[in-house]
């Protein structure tokens, strides 16, 4: 034999050399650049410029940092608050959807319309739709008497927060309902006939048919969901650049300002570094809390 | 100063071109003419690559071009001129600067140069050739681009400036006859703007270009983030003073401008919403360029003046400033030079200015001469700006900790803080001195 029939009827070989674009893809695009970036948290690294390890430095400096601790809180408020409301509006469009509306394709396809708007662009809409002087909702509350000054939205930090979380449900509904739909749809018809005959009322049906056989897709989507939320920057950048005083500021906009605005890379890096035990969090509550078999079969009794 | 030659040119051709081109060839002085000509001779097969911010308005680009052309055409240098916003410059430059490879010249921002001084090339020789005969380069150009007071590290180019545009019809109903030049009169306006009901609006959001004004505010109180030793020294009387009489100009505003955002006073202002604010030339700029006749009207409205004077007594401006820098690594330096002192020079300079009509104020106080600051009388408020500016790291050496402070809006926090009454100016210029102090690491 050649080597190269060696080669190929050697299982070991083989499977190795299959899996080597797949590896290769994982370790450049993804291991490597994490680990640079995890890396360059720990030096004192500027824009284009290399850095000397400078161990936890970074860190002690962000942790006494009030601009920082903002963006921390910001993050979790932000991200716990839109991904309950998505959640619960996902959820209600979902049930809504499944039932035999007239159009029902129709509507389908439009719930999806600010999921594929790109986000750059439904934030400048918000943009004015908040805005201090042209914002429509002011305008149409102030001709209907109902108030007399303009509403401040991103001007006063509460509002800000609020009109932030408001514009991010919005473009994050569809991806939570649509996903919902299509686990919805997997559940058999059959149990809902069995429970009906037994005498459980539509809202027992959710709560004892619905809600634990929808468990798994719920945390794949809220997973997905949550890290979506947690390193927004797009709308962020576009409503308030994480103004009116850093009341908006997220983690991801912040380690952007310092990391690239401002030329302090390693800074930058040890920002975004930060946001990884909240993801891990996130990902872990899902797998260990949301997936438990039992669940799963909808004996959580 | 031997690896260049000196060559004299016949300059009468090219100047009357110019001249003819601006129908103002007189206002240049003979002296200027009558100056030597350093040249420098590009390397054989040389080819420049150019990094440049995008235009802000289309004039500037459609000049610049023409420019660059005349400059091929001249030496039979290839030029490439690529653009990028221009708060893109910044990476991108430290990333060329740093690996060592991209564009030979790069026109960059504000403190870009002082980050990476040693990259840069030695530029000493064109600087002090075109300082001599262009009337001298205002001390903001020596701040930012001559940090020892020796070795220039790149060419000032200029600066967008940032000045009060107001509507005169509103200001003269409020019992104003102009924009009072002292500070006690200009808060007295805003009041009396504000009791007419036509407020006048400054952004207090995290708006790079049109925060600028907070620099104003501080300096003209005698404030300043860092004194001459880089040592933090914001959390101090006259910083005190200065957010005290912010808050006062804050009461005075349109609703909404702490979420104001660059783009947000220039709509308003259009809008007729406020009576005045700081901008470049571009409000008026879009004003006579518009086709909306509303807009069109408000044209001989809208008039420009300097930032008041305060307590220090001397103008404290505060500006977009544009570098001109030549890496180190270029391969073709002669080349790179000749570019730049080609683009320096009256002919070219000079219908580039006009071109960009009143956006960039020039850096060489020979051209406050220049046709276009009293083409349009409105243009001229904007001619003093680089003369009047001070670097954004006022009074400390400019650098990293200057360039990170900026960026992360530290002095127009502790405005909007102040004036928003969410802290007291105590507390406000407290935690900028904070802040600040991690940047200049105490």
């Amino acid at each position: 034999m050649t080597a190269l029939e060696k080669f190929q009827n050697n299982r070991n070989a083989l499977g190795w050399a299959f899996m080597l674009p797949a590896a290769v893809l994982l370790l450049l695009f993804l291991t490597y650049p994490l680990g640079l970036g995890t890396w360059l948290g720990f030096t004192d690294a500027k824009v284009g410029r290399d850095g000397e390890w400078i161990a936890l430095e970074n860190f002690s400096f962000l942790v006494g940092d009030s601009v920082t601790r903002l963006a921390l809180f910001n993050t979790l408020f932000y991200t716990v608050i839109a991904s309950i409301l998505k959640f619960g509006l996902g959820l209600w469009l979902a049930i809504l959807l499944n039932k035999n509306l007239p159009f029902k394709s129709f509507f389908r396809a439009v719930v999806l319309l600010p999921w594929i708007v790109p986000t750059a662009l439904s934030a400048i809409a918000f943009w004015w739709i908040y805005d201090a002087q042209f914002s429509v909702i002011s305008w149409v509350l102030t001709q209907l008497g109902l108030i007399d000054r303009y509403i401040d939205f991103l001007g006063d930090p509460w509002n800000a927060r609020w009109s932030t979380i408001a514009a991010n449900v919005w473009r994050g509904i569809p991806f939570v309902a649509i996903s919902l739909l299509a686990g919805l749809q997997t559940i058999s018809p059959s149990f809902y006939e069995a429970s009906a005959i037994d005498g459980a009322t539509p809202w027992q049906q959710f709560r004892h048919v619905t809600l634990p056989l929808l468990t798994p897709i719920i945390a794949v989507v809220m997973t997905f969901s949550v890290l979506f939320t947690f390193t927004d920057f797009q709308l962020i950048y576009v409503l308030t650049r994480g103004g009116p005083l850093n009341a908006t500021h997220l983690m991801a906009t912040l380690a952007f300002q310092r990391g690239i605005s401002g030329g302090a890379l390693a800074e930058g890096a040890a920002i975004a570094t930060l946001m990884v035990p909240f993801l891990l969090a996130a990902i872990m509550f899902s797998y260990f809390g949301l997936q438990r078999r039992a669940w799963q079969q909808g004996g959580d009794k | 100063m031997d690896n260049f030659n000196r060559r004299r040119f016949l300059e009468s051709t090219a100047g009357a071109a110019a001249g003819t081109a601006l129908g103002a060839g007189a206002i240049w002085a003979p002296a200027v003419h009558a100056q030597a000509t350093t040249a420098y001779k590009p390397e054989k097969g040389a080819k420049l690559r150019v990094l440049r911010w995008s235009r802000f308005v289309q004039g500037d680009i459609d000049q610049y071009m023409k420019n660059v052309a005349a400059f091929t055409a001249k030496t039979g240098v290839e030029v490439r001129v690529d653009n990028e916003g221009w708060e893109d410059v910044r990476p991108k430059a430290a990333v060329a600067a740093n690996t060592g490879a991209g564009p030979d010249i790069i026109l960059s921002t504000n403190d870009d140069a002082n980050l990476y001084p040693e990259k840069l090339l030695d530029v000493t020789d064109l600087a002090t050739y075109l300082g001599k005969k262009y009337g001298g380069w205002y001390p903001a150009c020596e701040a930012y681009l001559r940090p020892d007071g020796k070795k220039w590290i790149g060419i000032a180019l200029g600066a967008a400036g940032s000045m009060l545009v107001y509507r005169q019809s509103q200001v003269k109903a409020a019992g104003f006859d102009a924009v009072p030049k002292d500070t006690a009169g200009f808060l007295a306006m805003l009041k009396a703007l504000h009791g007419k009901g036509t407020p006048g609006g400054f952004a207090l959001g995290n708006a790079t270009g049109d925060g600028l004004w907070c620099n104003w505010l501080l300096w003209s109180h005698g404030g300043m983030l860092v004194d001459k030793d880089n040592k933090v020294v914001i959390d101090s009387p006259e910083t005190i003073k200065a957010l005290e009489y912010g808050k006062e100009m804050y009461a005075t505003f349109a609703p909404g401008t702490l979420s104001w955002l660059d783009p947000n006073n220039n709509k308003a202002f259009l809008d007729g919403q406020v009576s005045i604010t700081n901008n470049g030339i571009s409000i008026y700029y879009a004003a006579k360029n518009s086709k909306d006749e509303k807009i069109l009207a408000m044209k001989e409205d809208i008039h420009h003046a300097p930032f008041p004077v305060g307590p220090v007594g001397v103008p404290t401006e505060s500006h977009l400033f544009f570098n001109q820098m030549i890496m180190k690594y270029t391969k073709y330096p002669q080349a790179a030079k000749e570019f730049l002192r080609f683009m320096m020079e009256q002919e070219q300079f000079d219908p580039w200015l006009a071109a960009a009509g009143g956006y960039i104020a020039h850096p060489l106080d020979a051209y406050s001469k220049s046709a276009v600051w009293t083409a349009d009388p409105k243009n001229t408020a904007y001619r003093d700006c680089v003369k009047n500016m001070r670097p954004a790291g006022y009074a400390g050496k400019l650098g990293y900790a200057s360039a990170g402070a900026g960026a992360d809006f530290i002095v127009v926090n502790m405005v909007a803080e102040a004036a928003s009454g969410s802290k007291t100016p105590k507390e406000a210029a407290e935690r900028a001195q904070k802040r600040a102090e991690r940047y200049y690491k105490v």
